[in-house]
């Protein structure tokens, strides 16, 4: 096949793909007066700001509590997960392989079960519907991801680096963060952007933990809207445009380590 | 998502030499905030739910926790709901029907951009663009495409001549409506796991192939297939453990209606727990305790293979 003939038909598989995406950013700018148009319409020709008034009028405080608990679960990620990968890479503790076994278990439990744990636990505790609350939980999709993608990236910082700091006197402490987590910064790149598309698209936790909540995430704004049957499709994909901005961010701005993100372990080199 | 069964060969690959006594403090040290944890965060409340799944709950029993102890009663009542048979019936539809899907079509366009031509990069990135999005993103543009008075899909349909389907709204194509939905999301994992696989095949051996005369056809079933069983089977094994799970897409669109008509395992339990005015937190946490043993048994193979093949 000829160079050009390739490059159309992936221009044209890319489209087919794309192209529920192409048609929530479509239905965002319809009119509700043409949202029911027999043929529906292609391209928003006559289009309306309407979905996007409604945005701002009534989802930003829900994008918000999404900002807030995405960047709290970045930080509560890391500072469990890269410790845990510095021992579990260079350390070499006794009992370290049954760890990263459990670690690896521990992804493969159902979110929704997880949830329902919580929320038993978090009704005694009355931290239901709480922004922390909603943290925590959404920390767990993330902890054990990250702690093995530390452990797989911590392991390939040459020794000599680590045994020549500890010459000069300083301690493991020490080690670890002047040395380690400069060096670390892919690891630590990845392992943020995952953490916080991940407690921003999060839908189980939300529902179950914060349904009743004052600040709730963006996630349970859309659900609502659906819920209600306003029908207003418009605004409901216009919010929908809005939520999908973080993994648009991530996708032009950080690819190559989404790509690490996804193979990293699945497949060895 | 995927995991790293890999990180874990490896560890225990390396030549184990033992740290001194001080040095296994200090390893220690640093693992103890992701011990507690694993015990807090993970382990209690997996206790706590099979603890519900062995009590008689009621919603006042609930808020004060002295529900009484009665076996395996909620294990019973659900095997005996005429829920469980669909259900069970379903999740396996739904699993493999998406994973069959995900992995042929995400094994195809990987081969495709394998081949080096002008933007192949570029676009490959962008068919990650479905992964990446919120589930309720993807779910409520899925159902208002496959509305069935005003969506897309059935307008594409009535162009060809194929009377409108009821996509969410009937019992004989709910399922399949949230299968799409999900083959959608699932492609760009198998496409770009699938893809790495392809790199790890040195080009020597298609181009051995090429000129021992294969063509295209025979190069990718005897050569390329077969060097790539490993990451496949990886791909499909972590693919159902995630497929498993799945429940924002089907409680989104359909709840796991209509009239149970696309109810798996994990819709099921969040409808016994959540789902009703008068929960069932029992049988709730038994049907998601029967959803782990599920998961598990597919992730303890996963990790199996991948050591056997890491040795």
């Amino acid at each position: 096949m000829r160079q050009y003939a390739k490059t159309g038909l992936g221009l044209l598989f890319t489209a087919i793909m794309l192209f529920p995406v192409y048609w929530m950013v479509n239905v965002s700018f319809t009119k509700d007066t043409d949202m029911r148009a027999d043929p529906p319409h292609l391209f928003p020709w006559d289009g309306t700001l309407e979905g996007y008034r409604a945005v701002l009028d009534q989802q930003l405080p829900y994008l918000g509590t999404s900002l807030i608990v995405g960047l709290g679960t970045v930080a509560l990620t890391l500072v469990l997960a890269a410790p845990a990968g510095y021992a579990l890479a260079k350390l070499r503790p006794q009992g370290g392989g049954t760890l990263s076994f459990v670690l690896l278990i521990a992804q493969m439990i159902p979110g929704i079960i997880m949830a329902m744990g919580f929320y038993a636990i978090y009704l005694r505790l009355g931290v239901l519907n709480t922004i922390p609350g909603l943290i925590l939980a959404d920390s767990t999709i993330a902890v054990p991801f990250s702690v093995l993608i530390f452990t797989a990236f911590m392991s390939g910082i040459p020794d000599e680096l680590i045994n020549a700091a500890q010459i000069d006197g300083a301690s493991r402490w020490r080690t670890f963060r002047s040395v380690i987590l400069p060096v670390s910064r892919n690891a630590i790149v990845t392992v943020s952007l995952f953490a916080f598309l991940w407690a921003w698209s999060d839908f189980v936790f939300a529902t179950t933990l914060d349904g009743g909540g004052d600040h709730q995430p963006i996630t349970l704004g859309i659900y609502h809207y659906i819920g209600n049957n306003n029908q207003q499709w418009n605004a409901i994909m216009a919010t929908a445009v809005v939520a999908s901005i973080p993994a648009t961010l991530l996708l032009i701005l950080a690819q190559r380590y989404v790509a690490a993100g996804v193979t990293a372990g699945a497949v060895k080199d | 998502m995927t995991s790293h069964a890999s990180t874990l060969a490896r560890t225990r690959e390396k030549p184990r030499v033992r740290p001194a006594g001080h040095d296994r403090l200090a390893a220690w040290a640093f693992l103890a905030p992701v011990v507690v944890y694993l015990v807090a965060f993970y382990a209690y409340p997996l206790y706590r739910n099979l603890d519900l799944s062995l009590r008689h709950y009621t919603v006042r029993s609930f808020v004060r926790g002295d529900a009484p102890f009665s076996g395996l009663d909620n294990y019973r009542t659900v095997f005996a709901d005429p829920t469980f048979g669909p259900a069970l019936l379903h999740t396996l539809v739904f699993t493999v029907a998406s994973i069959a899907v995900q992995f042929a079509a995400g094994l195809a366009l990987a081969v495709f951009f394998a081949q080096h031509f002008r933007l192949s990069s570029t676009l490959r990135a962008l068919f990650l663009v479905p992964w990446l999005l919120p589930l309720i993103v993807s779910a409520s543009t899925w159902s208002w495409m496959l509305n069935s008075d005003s969506g897309v899909v059935n307008h594409a349909l009535s162009l060809v001549n194929v009377d409108a389907v009821n996509w969410l709204t009937s019992p004989d194509w709910a399922l399949a409506s949230v299968v799409i939905a999900n083959i959608w999301i699932g492609i760009p994992f198998n496409l770009v796991v699938l893809h790495s696989g392809l790199q790890a095949i040195p080009a020597e051996v298609h181009e051995a192939a090429a000129i021992d005369g294969a063509n295209g056809w025979q190069r990718f079933w005897r050569v390329t297939f077969p060097l790539l069983r490993p990451v496949s089977a990886i791909t499909l094994l972590l693919g159902l453990v995630y497929t498993l799970k799945v429940f924002d897409i089907i409680w989104i669109m359909t709840k796991g209606g209509p009239a149970d008509a696309s109810t798996t395992f994990a819709t099921w339990s969040y409808r016994l727990s959540f789902g009703n005015l008068l929960p069932e937190f029992g049988p709730g946490a038994a049907v998601g305790n029967l959803l782990i043993v599920m998961a598990l048994v597919f992730g303890l193979l996963y990790i199996r293979i991948q050591r056997r093949q890491s040795l």
